[in-house]
């Protein structure tokens, strides 16, 4: 009984896994479907289910809308906008702007309807704060700017599919298609001088002139290439589509389908809607199969949400941890018997991290960093690794919780990267090399995974000797605070290797881009930072200048300096790395350092002071 | 007896660890140097210095509050170099480390003479255009041009540093003085009396109607100094007439001396090439439906006349040309789309970080491993 214990709380959360890939058919309208739609959108294909997300993502600050998930969000602002007018989609903190736009106080999301009244107050002042500098900017103005961007893309995105006001969209095009022979024909009579049926030309004229906006505004492109074109790439938007039919180009069933999905889905007949559907992916199965494959699988993923689950189960798993620690001379069976729960947490939580990952890699056809967003992703990943690798070396539950930790805080950070919308972008340019991505990229983040895995170790062991006695109990023949020693040399003798093999190869990347192996580039200056920083802990201690506090302080400091590099640096606006400045990150970067320093005072006190010391030795081994 | 403590001083690993960390000092206020004096002027004064300065606003002297990059550098190379030859033995435990260390020297050498010889430049050039020259990104030079002979164009070209130092120039192929009265090295012209602006005191060429002024030197990396300076050019007899010459003029003023014409012209400094580049076709790929730039290519004509050789070559995004001990990179372009600019580096040491970087790691997973394989074997116990 005592053995089957530590798996139960992994065997719930395992089944609560498993159990969400389980969905029971569709009632009404069938949306999981639409989601799976490939559309063009940022130089890739993607499901309409990714444009809903990522939108929202932008928009709101959430992948939902209330009840409503973000496809069906999506299906009715592209085939209902004056109902969608009425979600309150728009995330509005800043007092001024709702001053300005003399929205209520009190709410968090404001409807399109609410702000449309003050639309043009609001694109004046965004013309004149797009005017001042990036870093000059008020906290107003850029989310003046913020708001202005995602008025740009919901109002794109109702331009996407149909005209607006429009219900019946298939009754629509059949007329179209019925106005074009006399509008073309009263057109060439025009030109030629000859008499011509005016009304004729004028019917032609206003569903041109309509479809004109849409081709002009449309957000994702939704009609894929036509056959016959010249490149898979190729794809158009609906207006494109539309306004080609009268130059002789075909209407691609693509339109015909979602304009019988706009009218159903108008109608109310959710057994329209899911046969247009039905028909639409069937056409796609036969002439699209690797679009149609990218758009699943991306859904598919989006659905599983795997770096939301791997964080819910590193929450639970710290925590265990923590009391299993903290319990370590209290109960040592309860104890025991937490850190093996938590164990097998952390490695279900990074069994799920790692899918994730991989996933991510497969559908991107990308090493794992691409942006910021994906190597919060990887550093939370590495430290997990070297977590559960110390856990299994050191069984004391410290690899643990400072797994979990690390994995959890490196996906809260991932998730609020993500608010800048798509995270699988296509890569500018010179960042369009796979070798490069694999070897330099991959191997500075494990580079920086490492120093800050070295540096929790060192918050670890301040906070357990200050404030408990721990670091002087004794598992096995070694006390607690030697383990930590211990773990944290070998990190650092780890993240120096890595840092400096990843620094090293950067330059050999920039040698072959563009022809200096060193340039004094801002982001460049912040790997030499770690390397160089790795290398004076490693000195000071074969010098024995430092024993284990000062070891644990230097490796604290590690964290300041990674954080530097891998935020601060893109912060500073200049040199070929930077990303653009990022205001509302330089308060936590900030609060961040500002922390560490904190921990490395506390980690100067006087022996005198800390808990752990003051006792002269601990009580018997557990 | 201080021999011994000298040795011991400069072997010891107290003497790495500060050295480490005022490098992190320097590297840091660097970066943060680097934001408001530019990417150039921040790395002249941190890390290509022995000192760094410091001087109140407006005063003419200064002391040294840090140590540079290149002082830090020696002092680092030296206590590798003497911990080595006094302290470390060649067992086979400290292998790695040796390999590791030889590794360090041959990167900090390797980049002392690429810091010493590496020699930048770019090459502009237009669809259709052939050029046998690239030209310096922040430095001009006066060029004198002897066009008397229509076959045959002699050149004379002052740098600028020359320039910079005022008086007098003397070449034997030309048959006058050059003398350099004034020298802005950042400068603005103008047609009439704007405020700021002097009058240019010329008497002969453009410069007798215009206005100039000096102006600070650029900092931005994506602009450059625009110098302009006054010459008289003199000979034993007389003085010809004193000129304006500025890279703002854009094209060179003619005079004749002594039965020649000459053509004179304050231009980007020019690195000639034993062969010619013409560009074909410049592309600027972008995603489908987007304007992410996805790829920018240079088809280019290669020709070069004392071998005969005569092909196409494509440069793009992380492709380099890498021909006549020189490397020419996709660098920018023409917002038209329609010309390209390559950098071209002249660096005989770049192939030193790439011997460093394996030695390196070889000594990093040497040691590594030799430390790693009896832990783990201790733990198995």
């Amino acid at each position: 009984m005592r053995r089957i214990i530590p798996w139960i709380l992994p065997a719930i959360f395992a089944a609560w896994v498993l159990s969400t890939l389980h969905h029971s058919p569709e009632t009404g309208f069938h949306t999981r479907d639409f989601g799976r739609l490939p559309v063009l959108l940022n130089g890739r294909v993607q499901p309409l289910d990714s444009v809903a997300r990522n939108t929202l993502l932008q928009i709101r600050e959430r992948q939902s809308v209330g009840d409503l998930s973000a496809t069906a969000w999506l299906m009715e602002t592209m085939m209902k906008p004056d109902a969608a007018d009425k979600q309150d989609v728009f995330r509005i903190d800043n007092f001024e702007l709702l001053n300005m736009l003399q929205l209520p106080e009190a709410q968090k999301y404001y409807s399109f309807s609410q702000i449309q009244p003050h639309l043009d107050d609001l694109t004046r002042e965004a013309q004149r704060a797009n005017n001042v500098e990036d870093a000059n900017r008020t906290a107003f103005q850029r989310q003046l700017l913020k708001l202005d961007n995602a008025l740009e893309i919901y109002q794109r995105l109702k331009l996407s599919l149909c005209p607006p006001g429009t219900t019946d969209f298939a009754g629509q095009l059949a007329a179209y298609q019925q106005a074009i022979p006399a509008g073309v024909a009263a057109a060439q009579a025009q030109e030629a001088k000859k008499i011509y049926d005016q009304a004729a030309l004028n019917r032609l004229l206003d569903f041109l002139s309509s479809y004109n906006d849409l081709s002009k505004y449309a957000y994702p492109l939704m009609v894929p290439p036509a056959t016959g074109a010249k490149s898979r790439a190729d794809w158009q938007n609906i207006g494109q589509n539309l306004m080609s039919v009268v130059h002789g180009n075909d209407l691609s069933p693509a339109v015909t389908d979602y304009a019988a999905m706009v009218t159903a889905y108008n109608q109310n007949q959710p057994a329209a809607f899911n046969q247009a559907l039905d028909d639409y992916r069937h056409w796609l199965g036969e002439w699209f199969v690797p679009e149609n494959r990218q758009g699943v699988q991306e859904f598919f993923f989006n659905d599983f949400e795997p770096f939301y689950k791997a964080m819910v189960i590193y929450v639970t798993a710290f925590l265990l941890a923590i009391i299993a620690l903290l319990t370590f001379a209290l109960a040592p069976k309860l104890s025991e018997t937490l850190r093996r729960s938590a164990f097998w947490l952390v490695v279900l939580g990074g069994v799920i991290h790692t899918f994730g990952l991989v996933f991510r890699m497969w559908l991107e056809g990308r090493p794992p960093v691409t942006n910021l967003y994906s190597s919060a992703i990887f550093i939370g990943w590495g430290c997990v690794i070297l977590g559960i690798i110390l856990e299994r070396v050191f069984a004391v539950g410290l690899g643990s919780a400072v797994a979990s930790f690390a994995g959890f805080v490196t996906l809260v950070i991932a998730h609020n990267l993500s608010m800048d919308g798509d995270t699988m972008e296509m890569l500018r340019a010179v960042l369009d090399t796979n070798f490069w991505l694999a070897t330099h990229v991959v191997v500075v983040t494990l580079g920086y995974a490492s120093t800050f895995m070295a540096g929790l170790l060192g918050v670890t062991y301040v906070l357990l000797g200050l404030f408990t006695p721990l670091l002087k109990y004794k598992s096995g023949n070694l006390e607690l605070g030697k383990v930590l020693a211990k773990m944290a040399y070998g990190i650092v003798c780890f993240a120096a290797l890595f840092s400096f093999t990843g620094t090293v190869l950067g330059g050999i990347w920039a040698d072959q881009s563009w022809g200096r192996f060193w340039g004094w580039d801002p982001k460049e200056n912040g790997a030499l930072l770690i390397v160089l920083w790795n290398a004076a802990i490693l000195h000071a201690r074969w010098g024995g200048m430092i024993r284990e506090r000062g070891l644990m302080n230097m490796v604290i400091f590690g964290n300041i300096v990674t954080s530097w590099s891998w935020f601060g640096v893109n912060m500073l606006g200049i040199g070929l790395h930077s990303y653009g400045f990022m205001a509302a990150a330089f308060w936590w970067l900030l609060a961040f350092v500002l922390s560490q320093v904190a921990l490395i005072l506390l980690g100067m006190l006087p022996t005198g002071m800390w808990k752990s010391f003051r006792i002269p030795s601990g009580p018997a081994s557990a | 007896m201080l021999l011994e403590r000298l040795i011991k001083f400069f072997t010891s690993l107290r003497l790495t660890v500060v050295l480490l960390v005022l490098s992190l000092v320097l590297v840091f206020a660097g970066t943060l140097g680097e934001v408001h004096l530019g990417l150039y002027k921040a790395q002249t004064e941190f890390f290509r210095s022995f000192f760094i300065y410091w001087h109140p606003a407006n005063a003419a002297w200064k002391i040294p509050i840090f140590p540079g990059g290149y002082l830090l550098g020696a002092a680092l190379l030296l206590n590798l170099i003497a911990a080595h030859t006094s302290r470390f033995k060649l067992t086979r435990d400290k292998i790695g480390l040796w390999i590791i260390h030889a590794g360090l020297i041959l990167l900090i050498l390797g980049q002392l003479a690429t810091d010493m010889f590496a020699v930048e430049s770019q090459m502009h050039l237009r669809e259709g255009q052939m050029k046998n020259y690239s030209e310096s990104d922040r430095l001009d030079e006066l060029a004198i041009s002897d066009i008397t002979d229509p076959k045959l164009e002699t050149v004379v070209a002052i740098p600028e540093w020359l320039l910079a130092k005022k008086g007098d120039i003397r070449n034997n192929q030309l048959p006058f003085v050059v003398r350099v009265k004034e020298f802005y090295a950042n400068s603005l012209l103008s047609t009439n009396a704007a405020p700021g602006f002097a009058r240019v005191n010329a008497n002969s060429g453009l410069g007798t109607a215009l206005w100039w002024q000096q102006v600070p030197r650029e900092t931005a990396m994506d602009r450059r100094d625009v110098p302009s300076t006054l010459v008289e050019l003199v000979t034993p007899q007389d003085s010809l007439g004193t000129w304006l010459v500025s890279d703002w003029l854009g094209h060179s003023q003619t005079f004749t001396a002594n039965g020649h014409t000459y053509q004179l012209q304050l231009r980007p400094e020019r690195f000639y090439l034993p062969f010619s580049l013409r560009l074909l076709q410049f592309h600027h790929d972008v995603y489908e439906g987007t304007d992410i730039p996805k790829n920018f290519s240079s088809q280019l004509l290669l020709n070069r006349p004392d071998t005969g050789e005569h092909r196409q070559v494509l440069i793009y995004m992380n492709n380099p040309l890498r021909y006549d001990g020189r490397t020419f990179y996709q660098a920018s372009f023409d917002t038209d789309n329609q010309g390209t600019i390559l950098q071209v580096v002249k660096n005989p040491g770049w192939l030193t970080p790439y011997l460093a970087c394996i030695l390196i790691a070889t000594g990093m997973v040497v040691q590594f491993l030799s430390h790693l394989v009896p832990f783990l074997r201790r733990r198995k116990q």
